[in-house]
């Protein structure tokens, strides 16, 4: 049941995310390093889909792309129909990096009032605003923590803080890097529900990023990355059956083995 | 730009300071208490106490200012919570005027305090309006806080944001007037204190000093303290990048 998309999501309107030819290249000097090779994905509206590949293979930098962040993008890269970074799309789109971005002298509500007066900002949205931050306090599970300071929580409470002022706003398009290592596995399975009710019920498109190979087990769409490049685009139970694998981590192995196996020959 | 986006986010770093109160004291008490300290090293000479202090009363603001504002800016860049308030709807020159407006307002209780004590408590004796004073004192810390932002770019860690402070503080500590008047300097270090900002910051309180009304200089000085303020700020802004490289 997990694997199926949401009743009403609509499967033919535009992706939320659609990249062709997409190439990022980091670093500076004569010799820039390509971190994206030439990507082509798209990533369907109502779905939650997953981004993984071990850590370094460029997760992060297809994140941040997506959100605007990131320099030296080209090729086409366009999200909710405008091209990545337009500063239409700034309060359409909710981001968590993966180190926890909050601040840590601020309790947990002065961090999520902070962030929601700057999505909707003056003094008729006040109480607009205090219900939405309470929701996303109550959303990730930290009510009876909202008058602690950032910096006293733990590791996984610091990041439910990051993500809840991902969710202030309602935003269309929900872009998680990583955001379940550290976390315990009640932690983790109560997120990815939330994950779920967000696209249920909200419609929310999220695109969240994982080295745990049994997290893509929970997402509708995968996208498997290994050094720059897709090495796959298909739903958890078409990637086990293509690959007459019994799990997605030995899906993805067996198409990392393939990969290797036709370097070495175009090398040889 | 958008006022209350901006005030948003005076109030949000004003709200961080008031979590840590020995900062807050640090901020506040320090400058009173080298005052003190220098109103009895010079406890023979009052007429140079005048001179120094007066001086002083500029340049505690621009130094802290330009110290919190490096280590906080910095510390917005490395947490990450720049980036992602560059992915909101933030304009680069709220989070600017949001910080300058932050820590203008602990500049002005920091120069009060100062100023205060200074002129009322240790005797400073000063011919123009003590207004003057806090106005020139304001334009210092605001000039600090530029100064701090635009160098937190080229820090990559809070050690290296320190070692900035006497890079940029000490040279224009010593061509400032404060140890030496500038005209009796070398040539090529008289030319130098010219066009640095804390010649002018030291200069207008001078003109407090001396004269019981605003002299054309001390307007004069005023604007060239406020004008490198707003250049550094918006030297600062285009510091902030939305896209990591």
């Amino acid at each position: 049941m997990m694997n199926k998309p949401p009743d009403g999501a609509d499967r033919a309107a535009t992706p939320a995310v659609h990249a062709h030819a997409l190439t990022v290249r980091r670093g500076t000097g004569r010799h820039p390093r390509t971190v994206l090779d030439d990507l082509a994905f798209d990533v369907p509206r109502g779905r939650i889909t997953g981004l993984l590949g071990p850590s370094g293979c460029g997760k992060s930098t297809l994140m941040r792309s997506v959100v605007g962040t990131q320099a030296h993008v080209t090729g086409t890269l366009d999200v909710l129909g405008s091209p990545a970074g337009h500063p239409g799309l700034r309060s359409r789109i909710g981001y968590v990096t993966q180190a926890p971005s909050v601040y840590d002298d601020l309790t947990v509500r002065q961090n999520l009032d902070y962030f929601a007066a700057v999505l909707d900002p003056g003094g008729a949205a006040a109480e607009r605003r205090r219900a939405t931050v309470t929701r996303a306090i109550a959303d990730v599970d930290l009510t009876s923590r909202s008058t602690a300071l950032a910096g006293n929580l733990s590791g996984g409470q610091r990041s439910r803080v990051s993500l809840a002022v991902a969710l202030l706003g309602a935003p269309e398009l929900l872009v998680l890097d990583e955001p379940t290592v550290g976390l315990d596995p009640v932690l983790r399975r109560d997120l990815w529900n939330l994950f779920h009710d967000l696209t249920a019920t909200r419609g929310t498109t999220i695109l969240v990023s994982s080295h745990v190979m049994d997290e893509a087990e929970r997402c509708h769409d995968l996208l498997l990355m290994r050094e720059g490049r897709i090495l796959a685009q298909d739903t958890p139970d078409a990637l086990r059956t293509r690959t007459h694998s019994a799990t997605v981590e030995e899906g993805f192995l067996r198409l990392v083995d393939e990969a290797n196996a036709l370097t070495r020959e175009q090398t040889r | 730009m958008n006022a209350s986006r901006t005030t948003t986010t005076a109030g949000r770093v004003l709200r961080q300071l008031r979590h840590d109160p020995r900062s807050i004291a640090l901020m506040l008490l320090v400058p009173v208490l080298m005052l003190i300290l220098l109103r009895y090293v010079f406890d023979g000479n009052p007429r140079t106490f005048d001179s120094i202090g007066a001086s002083l009363l500029g340049i505690f603001p621009l130094i802290t200012m330009f110290l919190i504002t490096s280590i906080a800016t910095l510390r917005e860049r490395t947490s990450g919570t720049l980036e992602r308030l560059l992915a909101m709807p933030l304009g680069k020159g709220d989070l600017i005027a949001g910080y300058a407006l932050a820590f203008g307002a602990m500049a002005v209780v920091q120069s009060v305090l100062a100023t205060g004590v200074a002129l009322w408590a240790l005797g400073l004796d000063v011919v123009g309006s003590p207004w003057l004073l806090l106005l020139v004192a304001l334009l210092d810390a605001l000039l600090g806080t530029a100064l701090g932002l635009f160098v937190s770019a080229f820090a990559a860690s809070e050690f290296q944001a320190v070692q900035f402070m006497p890079a940029v503080i000490f040279p224009q500590l010593l061509l400032c007037g404060l140890f030496a008047p500038r005209a009796t300097m070398q040539p090529v270090l008289e030319g130098l204190s010219d066009v640095l900002p804390m010649s002018y910051a030291v200069d207008g309180m001078t003109q407090v000093l001396t004269h019981t009304d605003m002299t054309a200089d001390f307007i004069r000085d005023a604007a060239i303290v406020a004008a490198c303020a707003l250049l550094v700020l918006a030297l600062g802004a285009a510091t902030l990048r939305r896209r990591t490289p």
